[in-house]
């Protein structure tokens, strides 16, 4: 492998890890630009959506890779079920752990997210063990550029890193224009803003949160269900590792921010990817952490955060 | 005949702090009422009251024939209550335009809509000017422009009206004034909260003067306006 493709290699396992870290990093930025609370359970809806999509193909029986019509009708639908669920796990959560207390000091919801995250996780390992699980290639891997373009090259994309891509930019896509230009999307940055103001222009607040909660979980399940497809592997607190990463994204873009979410998730899957790479993957979360603190001595505000009355 | 508006011995509490003491007033339809009162009289209050930001302890809030003390705020204001509060609360973030359709957030109508909207515009020639700015780059005056054109956009039945003329120039005071009596001309009932209390009691048909949470003086704004005690207390004479 020459510099040169190890180079455009490490854009490539850049930008897919990116890709997913951002889905993820939405569900934060979104929940706390709305009700400024961490919610430190999200990284588990990301083990969510990785289980319950395992558990939905093998309900159906699939052990192995899909083809033609079963492929397109089957992944649709069990990506669409495992983005419903967990988005409706994410707002059951919000109602169970978070609701009671929208009115309590800051403090009280975020040990109960913390509580939460640490619920999740050990009915995580009853129900799949806790040792590696596997997850099979449902769908198909197919090496493009040597199979479909017959270049003589090591770097190395698939169809499945094609598929994180190609589900993870529409999601975003899809969420950019719900925000900005429907009207619950404007009512959600419009709550976000000013709760009290938008309700009494006759805006149901809490309906709202539920919205957000549900939209953040969904995205975090699609996550989960591609990163099984992608990586194939995974584990009942893997979610712990990629919530952090996510976490970490979120604030670096600038927290309560929807596009800086997306920018801090590519910039970290790329500074991962080549940290992996040229310097050793054991040192890659010191570095993650080191660039996030002289982002935040710099600018405490995130890359697009415009201080504290920015919000989504 | 039922009022618009009928406040019945309402008590509301601010965390411990008794801010209402048996308030009664009434807003009768077509009206312009004020309600005036030193700062920290209970004038806001008294308005989160009736909207449902605040839940009443004890008493009556009710809208035509409908009680409405202990609903929350959004149900309040698709009964038709419209609110340009205290402070403005514009939506910083959101465009003129998008600030205005948050106002419109209950109805369905997207030709009633429009029209209401051209009659915003029409209103204030400067939010369309502004069209496509966002609302926190806007100056205080185009603000309480904004809020109030916002609060109209639902087509209430009730316009709640809290300090519209505070920290704005002479100038546009009377332009805000002026267009709180082409409202009510129009056929608006308004509820309005002044601490400028002589221009308030020009453009009102009736008058409340609150002192310490509760109602001292009500009645015709002519006559408060001649009403030594409401003279020596909020109008500056010595």
């Amino acid at each position: 492998m020459s510099p040169t493709e190890v180079l455009i290699q490490q854009l490539l396992n850049g930008l897919t890890i990116g890709a997913y870290l951002a889905l993820i990093a939405l569900g934060y930025t979104m929940v706390y630009g709305i009700i400024e609370l961490i919610n430190f359970a999200h990284g588990d809806l990301f083990t969510f959506g990785f289980l319950i999509s395992l558990s939905l193909f093998r309900l159906y029986g699939a052990t192995g890779t899909l083809v033609g019509f079963e492929l397109v009708w089957l992944f649709t639908t069990v990506l669409l079920l495992t983005m419903l669920l967990t988005g409706i796990l994410n707002v059951v959560i919000d109602r169970i752990a978070y609701k009671p207390l929208r009115k309590a000091p800051r403090l009280a919801p975020l040990i109960t997210a913390v509580g939460m995250s640490f619920a999740l996780e050990n009915i995580f390992a009853n129900w799949y063990g806790s040792s590696q699980i596997n997850y099979p290639d449902f769908f198909p891997r197919v090496d493009i550029l040597r199979e479909w373009f017959q270049m003589d090259t090591f770097v190395l994309f698939t169809t499945q890193d094609l598929l994180l891509v190609g589900v993870t930019i529409p999601l975003m896509i899809g969420l950019r224009y719900f925000v900005q230009r429907t009207k619950l999307g404007k009512a959600m940055r419009a709550s976000a803003q000013n709760a009290n103001a938008a309700a009494i222009m006759g805006i149901n607040v809490e309906r709202v949160i539920m919205t957000t909660f549900f939209i953040g979980g969904a995205l975090a399940g699609a996550a989960g269900m591609i990163f099984g497809n992608f990586l194939h592997t995974g584990r009942y607190l893997m979610g712990f590792d990629a919530g952090l990463f996510a976490f970490t994204a979120a604030v670096f873009g600038g927290i309560g921010n929807i596009t800086g979410a997306m920018l801090g998730g590519l910039i970290i899957g790329l500074i991962k990817a080549f940290s992996d790479q040229y310097l050793a993957a054991q040192w890659t979360r010191a570095v993650i952490f080191a660039i996030l603190i002289l982002v935040l001595v710099f600018r405490p505000q995130g890359l697009l955060g415009q201080g504290e009355a920015e919000k989504a | 005949m039922s009022h618009m508006l009928e406040l019945e011995n309402v008590h509301s509490f601010y965390g411990h702090i008794h801010a209402l003491k048996g308030v009664s007033l009434h807003v009768d339809e077509g009206e312009i009422v004020t309600l005036i009162g030193s700062n920290g009289a209970g004038k806001s209050t008294t308005i989160r009251t009736i909207s449902g930001l605040l839940n009443p302890r004890r008493g009556t809030v009710i809208l035509e024939d409908q009680r409405i003390d202990g609903l929350p705020a959004h149900q309040v204001a698709g009964l038709g209550v419209g609110q340009a509060p205290e402070g403005r609360w514009i939506f910083p973030k959101l465009t003129v335009l998008e600030n205005l359709e948050m106002g419109a957030f209950s109805r369905n109508d997207s030709d009633g809509i429009a029209d209401d909207l051209a009659y915003a515009f029409d209103l204030f020639p400067r939010l369309k000017e502004r069209i496509h700015q966002q609302g926190g780059t806007l100056s205080g005056g185009e603000q309480q422009m904004l809020a109030i054109g916002r609060a109209l956009m639902a087509r209430p039945r009730l316009l709640l009206l809290d300090e519209p003329s505070m920290g704005l120039a002479p100038m546009l005071v009377e332009l805000i004034f002026e267009t709180v009596t082409n409202i009510n001309r129009q056929g608006m009932t308004i509820l309005l909260v002044e601490q400028n209390a002589l221009m308030a009691l020009q453009v009102a048909h009736r008058g409340y003067v609150l002192q310490t949470g509760e109602i001292v003086l009500g009645g015709d704004a002519k006559e408060l306006q001649t009403n030594e005690q409401v003279r020596k207390a909020y109008l500056g004479e010595e």
